[in-house]
């Protein structure tokens, strides 16, 4: 399949700064209230005059609100850079984008490691449960304060996936549109599994200290641990196979147990970088509001998709095995029975997971069409 | 009405559908039938489609398409949820042409059927005389590389209909461009059909 891929970094959208909003005071699922909350968010092209154009992009787990361009200090590209920009699948020149980060995150919103303003210090654990919506009820908020009633599309992969499953069911008269990529309706034993694999490994790590570790050493070997494991369910045996293969690590030290194979390097590598940019508390949060995540947690989903005018765009990945197409399917089931206008392509791959970040070609010919078509709609409605 | 570059089969289908009607196209392909109905009729569609590049070039014309397969696709949707469901050359394709053409007349008011037709003369008589199985313009594969699963004649297709009780309301019987009224089991390479359940 032949796509237009701009690839250039200088024909991205350049430097861009994160921007901070403030919530006075948000009610959460469970009845409590944050006050004073912060959501960082970045916007790349421009709203048009009617605010037809507003797209928003919704991270993943670790992810953040620099999906584009490059940041002010760093000068390190967004995670979603490939797709987002001039003459890209979500086109600058054509579209607003913003993309939110997430409250209980630790990427400029307020979370665990946030000072909570009752106490004057570290939430840590005194930071409420937080839910999927009740993080796309803070993304609501800041949709509400840059003026716009009506966004084009909700979209994210995995994690953002579910909040975009979450606009759909809550919010469906403020999107045009969603499009939910390897993503569920809810995780299932395996995924829960998982992540609490992952939790575990932080709280046996005696740094943890009960989430009391703000100030003092980190639980760093614990939130390593955390994300070697996830970085092995983002892979697929294949992608693992023609990455690292059996291959040994040169100059491997004369020591027992050290990283004698390239994937041991890798996932090494990968737990440790982790640890200077993510906090271990907001991995506890995060991946208990994915696990706890249900989009048929009132009703069932064709029962809330019943009669919208709302488009979707599924997209799943073959090699995906933390989130299996069939999981994408139920989406796409739900969607017929409710009678709304629905597509889905499960998009050969051997990436597993981590193909919503990486099949850009593909992704792009599915997404700039469609956006086009929403938009075209959206314009002569 | 004239339109150029229009298969003549679309062209035929085109004249059973409704306008603004809501139309699910089983077996899509590349869009070009749903396309058409789109624009001419105002209708509104949904394509079903087994091959991931036919679904990409559906996306890029703006259509409604779900990539999968028609014989576990269909049993999903509610009873009556389009006016039209259409099998366009795709009911040779698929594992259960029973259990699809059953679901198909619960989940459409009408459908819409187009096959080409294994009795038809040119087939008959490269069977006949060259004792081979027919390779002709509705049916131009190898019997190697056929994707047909299925083949069956519009006497065939006439007599399925008796037996399930499926009212056959309109029929077109077309070869190389022009419509057959004369002896269409031998002489059409394709049926168009559309039934219903009666009332």
């Amino acid at each position: 399949m032949k796509t237009k891929r701009i690839d250039k970094r200088e024909d991205g959208v350049g430097v861009v700064e994160t921007q901070y909003f403030i919530i006075d005071s948000l009610t959460l699922e469970n009845r409590e209230k944050i006050e004073h909350v912060t959501l960082a968010y970045e916007t790349y092209g421009d709203l048009n005059e009617n605010k037809t154009n507003a797209v928003l992009i919704l991270h993943a787990l670790s992810g953040d609100a620099h999906a584009a361009g490059l940041d002010i200090e760093q000068k390190n590209p967004g995670w979603w850079d490939s797709m987002i920009g001039p003459g890209r699948a979500f086109d600058t020149n054509k579209y607003f984008v913003i993309c939110s980060n997430v409250i209980g995150g630790c990427k400029g919103s307020t979370g665990p490691s946030s000072i909570n303003p009752a106490t004057g210090r570290h939430y840590a654990l005194d930071f409420p449960i937080v839910t999927i919506n009740d993080m796309a009820d803070a993304q609501k908020r800041l949709i509400d304060h840059l003026g716009i009633d009506k966004l084009l599309t909700a979209v994210g992969g995995s994690m953002g996936g579910m909040l975009a499953l979450s606009w759909l069911v809550r919010y469906p008269d403020r999107i045009r549109s969603a499009i939910p990529i390897a993503t569920a309706i809810k995780h299932g034993p395996q995924q829960i599994a998982f992540d609490e694999v992952g939790r575990q490994a932080i709280m046996a790590d005696p740094h943890w200290n009960s989430g009391n570790y703000y100030g003092g050493p980190l639980p760093a070997k614990g939130l390593a641990v955390a994300r070697m494991i996830g970085h092995i369910t983002y892979m697929s045996d294949m992608s693992m196979e023609v990455k690292f293969g059996r291959q040994r690590k040169n100059g491997t030290q004369p020591f027992k147990f050290t990283a004698d194979y390239e994937v041991e390097g890798y996932l090494r590598y990968r737990g440790d970088s982790f640890v200077k940019r993510f906090d271990a508390n907001s991995y506890l949060y995060i991946t208990k509001a994915m696990d706890n995540f249900d989009a048929t947690q009132w009703r069932p989903l064709q029962d809330s998709l019943q009669g919208l005018k709302t488009k979707v765009l599924v997209i799943a990945f073959k090699s995906d095995w933390l989130y299996p197409a069939y999981q994408s399917k139920e989406i796409v089931k739900a969607c017929k029975r409710s009678g709304i206008e629905t597509t889905y392509c499960e998009v050969d791959s051997t990436y597993g997971h981590d193909a919503f970040l990486l099949e850009i070609d593909e992704e792009t010919h599915l997404i700039s069409h469609f956006l086009k078509t929403v938009f075209h709609e959206y314009e002569t409605a | 009405m004239t339109y150029v570059n229009v298969r003549f089969d679309h062209k035929a289908i085109l004249k059973l559908v409704k306008p603004q009607s809501a139309v699910l196209e089983l077996g899509c392909g590349t869009g070009d039938l749903l396309s058409l109905l789109i624009k001419e009729r105002s209708v509104r569609g949904q394509g079903l489609e087994i091959d991931e590049q036919a679904i990409y070039a559906c996306v890029a014309k703006g259509l409604n398409v779900i990539h999968g397969d028609i014989d576990s696709g269909l049993a999903e949707y509610e009873d009556k949820s389009f006016d039209y469901v259409i099998l366009n050359q795709s009911l040779q394709q698929i594992k259960h042409p029973d259990s699809v053409l059953t679901d198909a007349l619960r989940v459409g008011r009408k459908v819409i059927i187009s096959f080409s037709n294994f009795a038809y003369y040119k087939s008959r008589l490269q069977i006949f005389f060259r004792g081979r199985t027919p390779v002709t313009g509705a049916l131009p594969y190898q019997w190697y590389e056929t994707p047909n699963l299925h083949f069956l004649s519009i006497t065939d297709f006439i007599n399925y209909c008796g037996l399930k009780k499926i009212r056959i309301e309109r029929r077109m019987y077309i070869s190389e461009d022009k419509r057959i009224k004369l002896l269409p089991n031998l002489f059409a390479q394709t049926g168009i059909f559309l039934a219903d359940r009666g009332l």
